[in-house]
């Protein structure tokens, strides 16, 4: 009876042999590696530098006016400037810095290769049912796995940090793309060639803009997953507030833990309010 | 009917949806009807063998009901929907052998379309909706704002130039379709079911605007409608489609005084016939008719013996001059006058193609019958006992049918 309870064969995955695939790879494309990372290097530096830069006042002030832009209300303003401002009273402001660059780095990337792909994938049936499962298993693979090629192919730090998270991120901006431009009204397509408008010209002067609020949401989750990841990508070395969680955690600091842990979500909250209302500002417009 | 010269020519189209086309076909050319072969086959038959020549300046109206097909065939005038079989020629091109490029061009240059739903770019406001046909076809900015401009003035939205399509009413909205297609300059206006999404007031309206501009541009127009009012109202001449297939192809009159069959009478029982019938249809032959220069003796014995009121009188051409009543005609014979001296000319005349709604509102102050003319020849008289029986003979006929079925 034994039988029942087993398989009937033993498949015997050779993990080593991956292992050793994507180590040799790493040899064998030393010379991209080596320009990727010092490409996203120096693009990391340069944004870091650039918000490091900015007086910390400034940032505040430029989110208290932001969010009463957005909501007409002067409390909302307040309420977003007195959290950023939070988050330097409790000494996390270089960390949260870092964090941002990271984060913005990586949107960066997922929304200038993302958006191509969506765009792409809305418009031919077969790239789409190809790139659908793809996208599937970048989303769904615990976001750790990602984490090892990364630091086989670029080392310990902030670079494979961008890599792994633009993996994560880069799914929300291909969808809603994908999604918004075919949700366009299928009439306003039909108005548009019947004008005589090329693919390009359909695209580009009526499918995109009438998928612009579909797309924004798409980067606003882009951004949130981001954030999401850039946490997890302090186990690889990529310092800011992670980084401070994950020291926390290794010490059984709770205290510490929780205040990293809330600025975390301040600036999580902050990017997704104020990123969210300019999608609310174009639908109403619409 | 007067030899017009055909714009668009449609030889045995056929669309079919599904994958076993050829089966499909071969049912239909046998004269299976749409379910059957749906059934056999898994084939849908959205058009079969439509034939129709369609002439220049003409408002030529094609109506069914939904899934009758009428939007696919409209949809395959300017390519939007690719035709399984059979060709459509414009002017002598044929539309599905066009290239690429040529197409693009023959949708910029000689078609356009105005949309049920409006088909509007919500990210645009009126006056680049109406500019786009241009902007594509990379006419200057100036030169197609200015285009648009006119267009917007032509549709009766001026003011409304740079306001937000969001902040439209459906009747607006469809003036910035119209504005937009018009804009373009095309040969061939297509409009499908253009007010099926209006109220009925602005549906009027809008119904009043396109005939009048159509009075300006003369374009020629295919107008879809499943609203047989619209359609006679609008249409030169109207096509009836049922199942993919053309039923009936003729003039308003045509069909309401010949229907090729019963689905079309059925179809046209919803219309108002006092729009579509003619003086024509209501007229009855005039019993007493007198001559100028008969005397007054023999116009009074021509109504006794007719046992009639008054007499028509018309001069040696046949053409119609007056009445004369009986008591005139007797005082002329005491006074020893002839017909022409006791005549009443304060009679109200209508043409023989006169709808019987114009004629209709000619009976308020009328004394008499109305006079019917054609040219200045008398063809006969419609009193408003014969309007009322012809309209309600027909519709009673119909109410027999439906009480027998």
């Amino acid at each position: 009876m034994n039988w029942l309870y087993q398989f009937p064969f033993k498949l015997n995955i050779d993990t080593a042999a991956i292992d050793d695939a994507v180590r040799s790879f790493a040899v064998n494309n030393e010379a991209i590696l080596q320009f990727m990372r010092r490409g996203l290097n120096g693009l990391l530096s340069s944004i870091h530098s650039t918000l490091d830069f900015i007086p910390w006042w400034i940032l505040v002030i430029v989110v208290f006016v932001l969010g009463f832009l957005q909501t007409k209300k002067i409390k909302t303003g307040i309420v977003y400037a007195v959290m950023l401002f939070s988050i330097g009273a409790v000494g996390l402001w270089p960390l949260m810095l870092l964090t941002l660059s990271i984060v913005i780095a990586s949107v960066a990337i997922s929304l200038l290769l993302g958006f191509p792909i969506g765009v792409l994938i809305s418009m031919n049936d077969r790239a789409s049912s190809i790139v659908r499962p793809i996208l599937d298993t970048m989303q769904t693979m615990p976001v750790f796995v990602y984490l090892i090629p990364a630091v086989l192919l670029f080392g310990l730090g902030r670079v494979p940090a961008v890599m792994a998270t633009t993996i994560y991120a880069i799914v929300p901006i291909v969808r809603l793309t994908n999604l918004g431009i075919r949700q366009v009204n299928e009439e306003v397509v039909e108005a548009a060639k019947s004008f005589g408008s090329t693919r390009i010209q359909a695209m580009v002067k009526v499918q995109i803009p009438q998928a612009f609020a579909t797309i924004m949401a798409g980067l606003n989750q882009t951004l949130m997953m981001a954030m999401a990841m850039v946490v997890t990508a302090s186990m690889i070395g990529a310092s800011g507030l992670g980084m401070e969680v994950l020291i926390s955690v290794n010490r059984v600091e709770v205290g510490r833990g929780l205040v990293s842990g809330t600025a975390v979500v301040i600036l999580a909250i902050l990017l997704d309010r104020l990123s969210q209302g300019w999608v609310k500002d174009k639908e109403e417009e619409a | 009917m007067e030899e017009r010269k055909a714009i668009i020519r449609v030889e045995n189209l056929s669309k079919l949806y599904g994958r076993n086309r050829q089966e499909a076909a071969e049912l239909l050319k046998k004269g299976a009807d749409k379910n059957e072969v749906l059934k056999k086959t898994g084939v849908t038959t959205a058009l079969w063998d439509v034939n129709l020549d369609i002439n220049e300046g003409e408002t030529f109206v094609i109506i069914g009901l939904s899934g009758s097909g009428k939007s696919t065939l409209v949809r395959c005038f300017n390519r939007l929907n690719k035709p399984t079989s059979g060709k459509i020629f414009y002017k002598d091109q044929n539309i599905g052998e066009l290239t690429k490029k040529e197409l693009l061009n023959f949708r910029r240059d000689n078609i356009a379309m105005v949309f049920q739903h409006f088909g509007l770019m919500s990210h645009r406001n009126v006056v680049t909706n109406v500019e786009y046909g241009l902007e594509i076809k990379n006419v200057g900015k100036q030169l197609r704002r200015e285009k648009a401009l006119e267009m917007i003035q032509m549709v009766g939205l001026e003011g409304f130039e740079y306001s937000p399509i969001g902040s439209l009413s459906g009747g607006m909205k469809q003036r910035v379709g119209l504005a937009r297609a018009l804009a373009n300059e095309p040969e061939v206006l297509l409009m499908d079911e253009p007010f099926s999404a209006l109220d009925p007031l602005v549906k009027r309206d809008m119904q009043f605007e396109l005939l009048s501009i159509q009075e300006k541009m003369r374009k020629t127009i295919i107008f879809i409608t499943h609203d047989i009012n619209e359609a006679f109202k609008l249409g030169d001449r109207v096509a009836i489609m049922r199942d993919g297939r053309v039923v009936q192809i003729g003039t308003p009159e045509e069909m309401i005084t010949n229907p090729a069959d019963d689905y079309v009478k059925e179809f046209i029982e919803g219309a108002d016939k006092a729009k579509v019938m003619t003086a024509r249809h209501v007229m009855v032959t005039p019993q007493c008719i007198v001559k100028t220069h008969d005397g007054a003796n023999r116009a009074i014995q021509e109504m006794r013996s007719n046992n009639v009121p008054s007499a028509y009188v018309v001069n040696d051409q046949m053409e119609f001059v007056g009445i004369i009543t009986l008591d005139g005609a007797m005082k002329a014979r005491d006074e020893k006058l002839k017909v022409k001296d006791a005549l009443i000319t304060d009679v109200k005349m209508v043409d023989i193609d006169d709808t019987v709604d114009q004629v209709m509102t000619m009976f308020a102050d009328a004394k008499f019958p109305v006079a019917v003319l054609k040219g200045k020849k008398l063809r006969g008289i419609i009193s408003k006992a014969s309007v009322i029986t012809t309209l309600s003979e027909s519709s009673f006929e119909q109410e027999n049918e439906k009480s027998e079925a």
